[in-house]
Order: structure tokens, then C-alpha cells, then sequence
């Protein structure tokens, strides 16, 4: 079975759907793996490499289109859908929700189309998540290119010709993206804070370094599908006041928020973007759902009250090497889960398969039906453990003030008709219970194995026992207890003391 | 020493031995309060044998002791088999010599027990003391034979020539209700009655409660030693005081208290460690479920693993900053304690920092790890408990699961059915990357898989740990 990879032809694609570094995954399970002339140049991949390590490059884009598995980075163009031949399989990104045109043009050459961006986002399918493999590229590059025409350093420095302060970065939407903008702002130096409606990530956002911006207000944006969901209008306004604050003292704003299938929300306003300091820059990733600032124009950059605003679409093809060997890992993941050469098979029972799978033999089979996702529940066992925790601290309390209850109970009724000796006995017992239980109570967890051996050793003291009935009338009964006793007693000290002579600083 | 002085000594006035034995007592507890923290631990130990040496002593020279021929020459080759015992043992076979040795307790009041009641003095006494030392008697020898049989069963599940797996025969709680139901019956047929009707009836509990002592053992699996023998600990104690009582003697009844209180804290904080009730544990069938247990609870896991080979984790090691390392009973089993001190210590001297990360139930004894990595002259203070270190792990580049399985597993906090949910473990997850040595993708023994192992940053390295950690190592070099 031939995999065929053909050019990408948009001249802002600077994308190829495999590195070189994949071939040998697909040779491994058996396909023939052909590359159109010149498909990696822009990323930087020479036709040479690829066929170094066993494809086969080929001059005539014909012969690319003649494959049976086809392999793409962006959705076909109307002359490429020409071009595939009936009943072959394609995976590329497609975007069925705005292509309805190209998908009925697809499903007349009864072809099975595979869109990555359609591959559930559930942790088994992370491995093939190109939307979170190039979401990451997005948000590096978003840094990148803030910084490019931010006239400041990032990092602050005292240097011998003054003082730089840091720039201050607010990067809103800790997804993907947003969680990479921090790691790589982070890395510049610069000072970053974040926003996001769910505070589930509020953890994931301060271990990579940065401050995470809170309102003084109760609403979970989890959603489904890794997504944030539209909050309420009184969550809003409270965001947009806190935007409004940001937006005059920060340098750099990174937005990220995009809801799939829907028109991004607006979260910067032109009054915003007024009040920033001159030279700023807003980076605006959901440019192309119409963009979370005012002024972005999708695809360009451009200045607007001397902040430069910059809503390109194209971020991951900026860093075409990058996001084309990412994009070619997580193709090899699916083509893994689709079989061998040789048992190549469109599996629906897989959900994977099934959630990717937008044409079945030109049939439409898209939207699939709901998978759950493994990301929204997180939070239920969290609260159970807050339950739970709960529950034990009040329950040695009860439980204690029962026993304690209990016991005095107990011991009243003994002293009611017992022999005095015996109630001397008992009150021994009892305290020195009590003091058991007072000195041991705080023992460090790394002795309790010596401890144990001690106590092991010490409660030989049985041995005594032994010892007043070996005159007796059965001394060879009290005998074998005297002398298990001794191993008992002298084991277990020796060997306390040889562990405890292990232990150093 | 003199003669003529110890002459002049003996016999020792009761007084005299009182005073012996109530010193004696207060060196326990100054021991097991010395054993409490690293500083302080060692002199505990000393106060120990100082204590028992003063027992001994004092019991030797109180004038009720004679038949010396037979005593000397038993209690020293027990001395000798213990320290024989104590020299020999591998660190990695702690928890079996514990357990061992706890037996030898169970079997030591059994005898004295029976003993006590062969002894014409118990005929001797009316009434109601009479009464109460038969119950004495009783408690004493249950509670030994207990002890007894039920440590050889942990020693055999420890050592493993019995299989770790728990053996539930049907019925088993009602069995337990029985047997006790039994023994209280025949131990009210045992009160009161001249020596010959007592005999046949004492002897039958002795016999109800060594199979009581099996029977519960038998029905508790491997990973859940550390609470047995702990719990058998504390039983040991109870023993030696239900005997003090019985002899009238209050050193035995102080000594019996300390450890049995002292066995009962340790395995309530075993307990809390695996989030199961002491109730559960002391009747048994401990760590099945009342959903009938293991592998059933388990959902499918969804997703892959990714190898790695040892080279691969040497590199990824010498290029972090913070490396922890997990251990378990698979670093015990391997003895890989050693190769582990040597990656610390290259490590470290590459500036990177290597902590260990210990969960309360680690291993088969608690503290077990601990005293495996002293064995390896690993540090103490770059040994850390689970509570300690929990928050920091996403700030660990490399975390290191070196033969260990529940105590990382994830599926205790997110899934709420699994059989041990609610258990607190080291979440090893939250790590950068983490690398899980393994012999295979057996589960652990709970039986509960693994998700741990299929999420997107973890390694799995599979193979011997031992064998693989010291490719580790010559690649760290």
C-alpha cells in the first residue's frame, strides 16, 4: 500500500505532512511511502532526506495523487479534490464545520476522509491531537513574534548603562497555546501573568512560572472537550474590568480564546488597546474566528493607536520544521491505530477512528457521536478528597470521646466487684497503655521498622514468665518458652542496633 | 564478678525485685520514646537492653528461680540463635525475621499460659481470684496462639513459600464467629472446674484459637503486610501482658501494654496510609472489598506506553535539575538498593538533586524502604515522605518508579470505583517526566492496573530492576 504526501500548494503553507524522521515508522508497518519533489523544502526537509531513510520522491504530482493513503496538512483545495481517486483514503485537517462545500465535492469520489482536527480529545488519542501539537507551535510563536517588534527587552537586566525593567506579558486562555506563550515568555524573562475561565489550570499556570490573574467570582468555565464554555454575563462584565485594568499596565497581551465552530469572543476592546502604553502589542491567536481583540484583521498585522496588532492565521506554518515533524508524529499515531499495510482498515468501532472519520466510503459520517472526555471529571475527586479528609479529622475525635466513654465505663464496672490486686493490675495496664500510645504517637515513619524490632524484642520480656515456672512442674514447657523468648529478645535488639547503625545524614 | 558479693545479694528482697522491674520498665519506655526520632533512636535501643538486662537480672536473683541447669544452657543458645539471626539477615529479609520473631512471642505465651495453669499454685487460689486468673489464663493463651500461628502464616506469605495472594474460604467471617463463639463456650466450660475437667477444654481453645491465627492470616494478601505485621506486633504485646496478669507481675504488664499499644498506633497509621478501617484489618480479609475484590473494579485503560531504554533514562537524568526516585517492594526483591545509592551519588555529584520519595506502606513492613536505603548509606535527610513531597513533584524533571505500583497509582484519587480509591498515594504523575522500572505489565497487588503507565509522560523501562539500573548507571557515567 502506497502513503503518498503531496506538496502543499497554498503559497503561505510552508508545511509538509511528514519529516523524514516518520518515514521509518510507516516502513515499519509495511507501506511504500512516496513523496511529491520539493514537498519539505520549505520545512527545510531536502528530497534527499526523505529518501535516505527509504521514500521514494517523485517528480510528477500525478503519481503522488495516485496514492491509496494520502497524507496532507491542510484541507484539499477544489483542484486537488479532482485530482484524488475514487476510493483512496485522506487525512489532513478539514474544518468539515465551515467546508460543506469541499466535503460534498470529497464525497462524490467516495474516498473515507480522516480529519485530524476532528480526532476526539480524550487521553488516549493525546499521542494524534494535532490541534494541541500545532496550538503549541501557535503559542511559542506568538511570543516570538511579539518580541520581534516589541522595542524592549523581555528580560529586565541592570547593566552598566541603567536599568531594564522586564516586560510584563498577560497571556489570556491557558489552553494549549496559552500554557506554551507562558513557558516561552517565562523563558525570555519576562514578567507573565495569565487568565482563564476554568481555574483547573490555575496549578498548570503557576508551575510554568506564572501569576494567575483571579476574579472575586464563583463560575467554572470547564467545558467539554478540552474547551472553555461561554460564561455568564455577570462573569463577563467582571472579566472585561479586569482586561480593561491589565490592558493599561502590561507590554505585550497574547489572547487565545477560541470556541470551536463559533465566532471568538471579543475580550479586548479598541477602548483597551487606547489605553495601552505606545509600542505594546496584542498578539491575537483566534484571529481566524474573528479574533478576541477589536481591531485584529485576520492575516496581517498592523498598527492601531500605536500598538501593533497582529491577528496572523498562519502560526505554525511560520515554524515550518517544527510543526510539520510534530504533525508527522501525530500522523504516524493514527496510521498506527488504521493497521499494517496489509490489514489496513477503517475500525469505527475505535473511537478515535470514529470521532476522525468525516467520509466513509463518500458517506458522511460526521459529526460523530459524543465522546465523553477524560479532562472534565477532574474535578469531582478533588472534592471527594476535601469529603474525605473532612471525615477523618472529625472522625478519631468522635470515635476517641466514645472510646474514652467506654472505657471509664468499663473500668467503673470492674472496680464494682473486683479483688484489689486485680484493679492494681489494672490501673497499670491502663497508664501504661497511655503511655504507649503517648510516646509512640509521633514516631518519624522511617523508623517504624526499627521501631517495630524494639518493641519486638522488648515484649521477649515474657521470657520472665518463663523463667518462674521453670522450677515449677513442667519446666521443659516453660523451658522451650524461655529459650524461643531469648531468640526473641536477643534478635530483635541486635538487629535494631544493626539498622540503627545504617541510618546516617 | 565476686561471689561472695552475689551470695550476700541472694536472694534479692521483694522489694528490691519490684523496684528492679519498675526501673526496667521506665528504660522501655525512655527506649521506645528514644525511638521516635533519628537523633535519639540508637540510645533507645541501648535503654532497651538495659531494661531487659535489669529484668533478667532481677528475675534470676529474686529466689524464685532454680533448676538453673536447664535455664543457662537454653537461654544461652537462644542468645546465640537470635544474634546468629540478627547478623545473617539481608535487609531485604527484614520483614520476614519481624515476623518471625513475633511468632516466637504468640508461642513463648502460649507456653507460659499453660504452664501457669499446670502450676499447683493456680489450684491453690478460691473464689474470685481464682476466677480471674483462669480468665486470664484464657485471654492469655487465645490471644498467644494467635499471635503464634498468625506470624508463621506472614512469615511464610513474606518469605514466599506461602503465595501472597489472599485465601478466602467461603463463610470465612461466619468461621471467625464461630471459633469465637466456640472458645467462649468451652472457656465457660473451662472456669471453675477442678484440673482434669479444665485440662481438655484449655487445650481445645489453644488448639481453636492456633487455627484462628492461620485463618485470618491466610485471608489477607501480600501488599497488605505491612498492616499485619504491625498488627501482630501489637497482638505480641497483648500476649505479654495478658501473661503479666496472670503471673501477677507488673513489669509484663506495662512491657505487654507499651508494645501492644505501640503495634496498635503503628497499624492505624498503616491503615490511614492505605485508607482502610482498623476493623477491617483486625477481622481479616483485608484489601478484597465486599464487592468481592481485585481486578474486577478496574476499567480499561485507554491509551499506550512508550518504552525506553536505560541509556535513554541515563541522558534524561544527567540533563535535569530535580530527580526523585519511588521505591517499592520491586527494589526490595531486586536488591537494587545499592545500584540506587550509586545513580544518587553520581548524580548528585553532577549537581543534580536526587531525593527519594517513601509512601507509609511501601514495601512489606512499614518503614521498610527506609531501612533498605540506610542499608545503602543513602542519606536520611534526602529521604522524604510522601506528605512532604507531594506538592513539589511538577517542579521533578525525572521521578523514578523503581519497583513499585499502588502507592503511584492514579486511579485512587480519579476513580471513584476502584478498589483502592481514597488510598492517599505519591503522585508521581504530576512530575515531568516520570520512568516506571518494571519486570512486566503485571498489576500490583491489589490487582488494580495501572494508568499511570499510559499517560502521555510517563517511560516505561521494563526488565530486572537491578539489571537495568546498573545500565543506568554506567550510562550516568
Amino acid at each position: 500500500m502506497i502513503i503518498a504526501i503531496p506538496k502543499e500548494i497554498q503559497p503561505s503553507e510552508k508545511r509538509v505532512a511528514i519529516a523524514p524522521e516518520n518515514v521509518a515508522a510507516f516502513v515499519k508497518l509495511g507501506y511504500e511511502v512516496v513523496i511529491e519533489k520539493g514537498a519539505g523544502e520549505h520545512s527545510n526537509f531536502s528530497d534527499s532526506s526523505y529518501e535516505a531513510v527509504g521514500a521514494r520522491i517523485a517528480g510528477d504530482p500525478a503519481e503522488v495523487w495516485n496514492g491509496e493513503l494520502i497524507l496532507k496538512v491542510t484541507p484539499p483545495s477544489v483542484e486537488e479534490a479532482e485530482r484524488i481517486r475514487e476510493g483512496v483514503t485522506l487525512i489532513s485537517f478539514v474544518y468539515p464545520a465551515r467546508n460543506e462545500g469541499l466535503i460534498e465535492k470529497l464525497s462524490g469520489r467516495k474516498i473515507n476522509l480522516l480529519a485530524m482536527d476532528c480526532v476526539p480529545r480524550i487521553s488516549r488519542a493525546q499521542s494524534m491531537d494535532a490541534l494541541s501539537s500545532m496550538a503549541n507551535v501557535a503559542g511559542y510563536r506568538a511570543v516570538v513574534e511579539a518580541s520581534h517588534v516589541f522595542g524592549r527587552f523581555f528580560t529586565g537586566q541592570i547593566t552598566a548603562a541603567g536599568k531594564v525593567p522586564p516586560a510584563k506579558v498577560l497571556i489570556i486562555g491557558a489552553g494549549v497555546a496559552g500554557l506554551a506563550a507562558i513557558g516561552a515568555a517565562r523563558n525570555m524573562g519576562a514578567i507573565v501573568r495569565a487568565f482563564d475561565t476554568r481555574p483547573a489550570v490555575k496549578e498548570e499556570v503557576k508551575s510554568l512560572g506564572a501569576a494567575f490573574l483571579e476574579l472575586d467570582f464563583e463560575e467554572d468555565g470547564a467545558g467539554s472537550g478540552g474547551y472553555a464554555k461561554v460564561m455568564s454575563k455577570e462573569f463577563i462584565e467582571a472579566e472585561m474590568k479586569l482586561f480593561a485594568e491589565q490592558a493599561a499596565e502590561v507590554d505585550v497581551i497574547i489572547t487565545t480564546a477560541m470556541i470551536p465552530g463559533k465566532k471568538s469572543p471579543v475580550l479586548i476592546t479598541e477602548e483597551m488597546v487606547k489605553s495601552m502604553k505606545q509600542g505594546s502589542v496584542v498578539v491575537d491567536l483566534a484571529a481566524e474566528g474573528g479574533g478576541n481583540c477589536e481591531l485584529t484583521e485576520a492575516g496581517v498585522a498592523k498598527v492601531a493607536h500605536g500598538v501593533t496588532i497582529i491577528g496572523y492565521t498562519d502560526f505554525p506554518s511560520r515554524l515550518p520544521t517544527q510543526s510539520s515533524r510534530l504533525f508527522g508524529n501525530n500522523l504516524v499515531k493514527l496510521v498506527q491505530l488504521l493497521g499494517t499495510a496489509d490489514e489496513f482498515s477503517i475500525n469505527q468501532e475505535d473511537e478515535v477512528v470514529r470521532g476522525a472519520l468525516v467520509l466513509d466510503q463518500g458517506k458522511l459520517s460526521w459529526p460523530p457521536p459524543p465522546v465523553e472526555t477524560s479532562v472534565a471529571p477532574v474535578k469531582k475527586p478533588e472534592a471527594k478528597k476535601d469529603e474525605v479528609a473532612e471525615e477523618k479529622s472529625k472522625n478519631p475525635l468522635l470515635s476517641g470521646g466514645f472510646l474514652l466513654g467506654l472505657l471509664s465505663v468499663a473500668l467503673i464496672a470492674l472496680g464494682w466487684n473486683g479483688s484489689n490486686e486485680f484493679l492494681d493490675q489494672i490501673t497499670v495496664f491502663v497508664l501504661a497503655c497511655f503511655v504507649g500510645y503517648m510516646v509512640v504517637w509521633n514516631v518519624t515513619p522511617s523508623l517504624h521498622t526499627p521501631l517495630m524490632s524494639v518493641t519486638n524484642a522488648i515484649s521477649g520480656i515474657i521470657l520472665i514468665g518463663g523463667m518462674l515456672f521453670v522450677s515449677g512442674a513442667n519446666p521443659w514447657l516453660a523451658g522451650v518458652a524461655i529459650f524461643v523468648a531469648t531468640i526473641n529478645v536477643a534478635g530483635g535488639f541486635l538487629v535494631t542496633q544493626r539498622m540503627l547503625k545504617m541510618f546516617r545524614k | 564478678m565476686n561471689a561472695g558479693n552475689l551470695s550476700s545479694l541472694y536472694p534479692l528482697s521483694e522489694g528490691l525485685v519490684t523496684m528492679a522491674y519498675l526501673v526496667s520498665g521506665i528504660f522501655f519506655i525512655l527506649s521506645l520514646g528514644g525511638l521516635s526520632k533519628q537523633e535519639t533512636a540508637r540510645r533507645g535501643n541501648l535503654y532497651g537492653i538495659v531494661g531487659m538486662t535489669i529484668a533478667v537480672l532481677a528475675t534470676f536473683l529474686s529466689g524464685k528461680v532454680s533448676n538453673f541447669e536447664l535455664l543457662v544452657p537454653l537461654m544461652l543458645g537462644g542468645a546465640i540463635i537470635g544474634a546468629v539471626m540478627a547478623r545473617r539477615v539481608e535487609m531485604t529479609s527484614m520483614p520476614e525475621l519481624v515476623a518471625i520473631l513475633h511468632s516466637f512471642v504468640g508461642l513463648a505465651a502460649v507456653l507460659v499460659g499453660i504452664a501457669s495453669f499446670m502450676d499447683p499454685g493456680h489450684s491453690d487460689l478460691v473464689g474470685s481470684d481464682k476466677l480471674i486468673h483462669e480468665i486470664e489464663i484464657l485471654l492469655g493463651v487465645f490471644i498467644g496462639g494467635v499471635t503464634f500461628t498468625g506470624s508463621v502464616v506472614a512469615f511464610g506469605k513474606l518469605r514466599g513459600s506461602l503465595s501472597g495472594k489472599p485465601i478466602l474460604l467461603p463463610f470465612r467471617h461466619f468461621l471467625n464467629l464461630g471459633m469465637v463463639v466456640a472458645s467462649v463456650y468451652l472457656g465457660s466450660q473451662f472456669l471453675g472446674q477442678e484440673y482434669d475437667a479444665a485440662l481438655i477444654p484449655l487445650l481445645i481453645v489453644t488448639a481453636i484459637s492456633l487455627v484462628l491465627g492461620v485463618h485470618l492470616i491466610v485471608a489477607i494478601g501480600g501488599a497488605d503486610m505491612p498492616v499485619v505485621v504491625s498488627m501482630l506486633n501489637s497482638y505480641s504485646g497483648w500476649a505479654a501482658a495478658a501473661a503479666g496478669f496472670m503471673l501477677k507481675n507488673d513489669l509484663l504488664i506495662i512491657t505487654g501494654a507499651l508494645v501492644g499499644s505501640s503495634g496498635a498506633i503503628l497499624s492505624y497509621i498503616m491503615c490511614n496510609a492505605m485508607n482502610r478501617s482498623l476493623v477491617n484489618v483486625i477481622f481479616g480479609g483485608f484489601g478484597t472489598g465486599s464487592g468481592g475484590g481485585g481486578g474486577s473494579g478496574s476499567t480499561e485503560i485507554e491509551g499506550s506506553i512508550t518504552e525506553i531504554s536505560a541509556l535513554e533514562v541515563a541522558e534524561e537524568l544527567k540533563e535535569s535539575k530535580e530527580v526523585m526516585i519511588v521505591p517499592g517492594y520491586g527494589m526490595a526483591v531486586a536488591q537494587a538498593q545499592h545500584v540506587v545509592k550509586e545513580i544518587t551519588e553520581t548524580l548528585r555529584g553532577k549537581d543534580v538533586n536526587v531525593r527519594f520519595a517513601i509512601h507509609p506502606v511501601a514495601g512489606r513492613l512499614p518503614g521498610h524502604m527506609n531501612v533498605l536505603l540506610a542499608e545503602a548509606n543513602v542519606p536520611y535527610d534526602i529521604v522524604f515522605e510522601m506528605d512532604e513531597v507531594n506538592d513539589e513533584l511538577s517542579e521533578v524533571d525525572v521521578l523514578l518508579v523503581v519497583g513499585a505500583n499502588d502507592i503511584v497509582n492514579p486511579s485512587a484519587l480519579e476513580e471513584e470505583n476502584s478498589p483502592i480509591a481514597g488510598m492517599p498515594v505519591i503522585e508521581a504523575w504530576k512530575a515531568k517526566t516520570v520512568v516506571a522500572l518494571k519486570r512486566s505489565m503485571a498489576t500490583g497487588y491489589s490487582g488494580v492496573e495501572n494508568p499511570l503507565y499510559y499517560k502521555e509522560n510517563c517511560r516505561m523501562l521494563f526488565g530486572d530492576a537491578k539489571a537495568s539500573l546498573a545500565q543506568v548507571l554506567s550510562g550516568v557515567n
